[in-house]
């Protein structure tokens, strides 16, 4: 036994927190862990990409992976990997960008529209169903064209469409919720109708906000790849996985695979990611689930 | 004695779809500093109409509250504007739920809750508020209350969720607590509890307590003045152990007759020593009877009493009824 077994417990208490949120939740420790990797990928794309992701080479046209381009090249001779790492902003961009917007908003809507109730909750459901019934692409295609192509167009343009299916889940949520008693308990304190919302009930409502966010993560980078496809998206040259995907899909499926793969699979990372760190989120936000 | 509550001819109507549902009609009652008023009534009877009426927490619509006045220290609550009713909620008049399960908010911890009314009403910073929160626990006896103050509702017992709620609306000093079933949703022992809590600080601070119950045991054991309420209007009113000894109502009468009581029963075996039931149930509330509401039920009613409302007139003493028969 040494003399100095005494341990230095003057860790921060937030350092164990962490600590004790990511043994409980391994699954989003991995999910947190592909997402830092993509942002980071992202933040420092020109430092990390191996080769420049605009610059041609006739010769190299289709490479298959292999020691010059690691996973392969592209027809016009770019490398594909570089373009993945530089597609990671665009890509994690749009897809954060709009997800954020098209929850936030739609969050508010629903949260507004089921505590208000009347004839406000009646015209905004109305509205959300209107732009339900349009689907989803052709909505972000007629704001994109009005709009003009660019990256922030492409994001208002897609979360756009998510604003109704969010507001229609958050509100359901709030109309059980603000029958509890705990909202009524919230009111007989003197608190005003608006601080009830915003501090009570609305934090209620993360759980299946978030479930909604990570699920629609995916599907925004998806719908950027056929905006993209179709010259509404973000403008050449600039890499997006979803139009790499979306370009070669027809074409080189067959003969040049690596040209699909590769940006399938880093659309994939990151919904797995995203999936993942949003359910450990969710679960280390409840009070009920810890202890 | 100095009233501190008078709610006069309180009328509250709900308009739905099957028409005007009269819940509370012309209830009035006073309660003074410090004294415990009872309402008594079945489920449906409009106590907790009463009790939401008074917070002026009902849905407006369906709800209205078409008639009366609900004075608390002088100010008639009915007439204020909202951000003036919201001032006084919580600080003048606050009140406790039947369900400690579901009344508070999940994820926010127990001492949060209370700080936030007291930062809300007397304008202190968070830290004060926090050790106000603290200190409310620990006057509610709840044991560890630095420890529990952080913790988050489903971490307590009912009982102890119950005690935390009183420590929230006893925070600012209200001077009336509106108490609606506060242990029903408890079992006896705890009860007890809850009920020996609520009138030590009822003494220490002064408050005046009007507690909506259906049990009448719990009146007996805390409540110094009594209002029977039926079918959405008050139908006797009397001191407890008047109310007790010679209930002038026959509802009233038909309630403590129900009562099993230990001791006089000799088993199932005997017929006459059955339990004692008022026959037939409330009216609904958007027919009720031109007479008396109670006729329809009342073994004593007669042509009068299904044609004609009785009026609420003195009967003995500080003992007041509707009935035509006593």
């Amino acid at each position: 036994m040494s003399a100095t077994a005494a341990k230095p417990r003057s860790k921060p208490s937030w350092a164990n927190e962490l600590l004790y949120l990511a043994r409980r939740y391994p699954l989003g420790v991995a999910g947190a862990i592909i997402m830092t990797v993509f942002v980071l990928a992202a933040l420092f794309a020109g430092v990390v990409a191996p080769l420049d992701p605009f610059s041609t080479n006739p010769r190299a046209s289709l490479a298959p992976p292999g020691s010059a381009y690691l996973l392969g090249a592209d027809m016009m001779g770019r490398d594909v990997l570089s373009r993945i790492i530089h597609g990671a902003r665009i890509s994690l961009a749009v897809a954060l960008g709009a997800t954020f917007l098209g929850s936030g908003f739609g969050a508010a809507l629903g949260l507004a529209s089921g505590y208000v109730g009347g004839w406000f909750d009646l015209v905004v459901q109305r509205l959300g169903e209107i732009m339900q019934a349009l689907p989803l692409l052709v909505m972000a295609l007629v704001i994109t064209a009005s709009l003009g192509p660019s990256l922030p167009n492409t994001i208002i343009a897609i979360a756009i469409p998510l604003i109704p299916n969010v507001a229609r889940v958050i509100r359901a949520n709030v109309l059980s919720l603000r029958e509890l008693p705990f909202v009524e308990a919230a009111k007989a304190t003197g608190m005003s109708e608006l601080r009830v919302a915003v501090v009570h009930v609305l934090p209620n409502t993360l759980a299946p906000l978030i479930v909604l966010a990570t699920a629609q993560l995916g599907s925004t980078i998806l719908t950027e790849a056929s905006l993209s496809f179709l010259g509404l998206g973000v403008p050449e040259p600039y890499p997006s996985w979803g139009r790499m995907l979306s370009e070669s899909a027809a074409e080189y499926v067959r003969t040049a695979p690596w040209l699909v793969i590769f940006p399938g699979l880093a659309i994939s990372a990151v919904v797995f990611g995203a999936n993942l760190l949003g359910d450990a989120l969710r679960d280390a936000l409840d009070p009920r689930q810890r202890d | 004695m100095s009233s501190v509550l008078e709610v006069t001819d309180l009328t509250t109507v709900f308009h739905t779809r099957r028409g005007l549902v009269r819940a509370v009609q012309g209830v009035s009652f006073t309660v003074n500093r410090g004294e415990t008023l009872a309402i008594v009534g079945e489920s449906g009877c409009g106590k907790t109409i009463t009790a939401l009426s008074l917070m002026r927490l009902l849905p407006i619509p369906p709800a209205e509250i078409v008639a009366g006045s609900v004075k608390v220290a002088g100010t008639d609550l009915l007439r204020v504007d909202d951000a003036t009713m919201r001032r006084m909620r919580g600080s003048e008049i606050a009140m406790i739920f039947q369900e400690p399960m579901t009344a508070l908010n999940p994820l926010i911890t127990v001492g949060r809750q209370i700080a936030e009314m007291v930062m809300l009403h007397e304008g202190m910073g968070r830290a004060a508020a926090r050790r106000k929160a603290v200190d409310m626990l620990r006057h509610v006896k709840i044991p560890e209350p630095e420890r529990r103050a952080r913790e988050y509702p489903h971490q307590m017992s009912g009982g102890m969720r119950q005690r935390a709620m009183i420590a929230m609306a006893l925070a600012c000093r209200p001077k009336v607590l509106v108490a609606d079933e506060p242990t029903t949703a408890l079992d006896v022992t705890i009860q007890a509890q809850i009920l020996d809590l609520i009138g030590d600080l009822q003494r220490e601070l002064g408050t005046a307590v009007v507690l909506i119950t259906h049990d009448l045991g719990v009146v007996a054991e805390v409540a110094q003045r009594v209002v029977v309420m039926y079918a959405g209007r008050k139908v006797e009113e009397a001191p407890v152990a008047a109310l007790f000894a010679d209930p002038k109502h026959p509802y009233m009468r038909g309630l403590l007759a129900s009562i099993p009581r230990v001791g006089t029963a000799r088993g199932l075996a005997s017929m006459d020593d059955r339990l004692q039931e008022i026959p037939g149930i409330v009216p609904p509330l958007n027919e009720l009877p031109p007479g008396c509401a109670f006729a329809p039920r009342c073994k004593m009613a007669d042509a009068r009493c299904r044609a004609e409302a009785p009026p609420f007139e003195m009967k003995a003493a500080d003992h007041a009824a509707a009935c035509w028969k006593s």
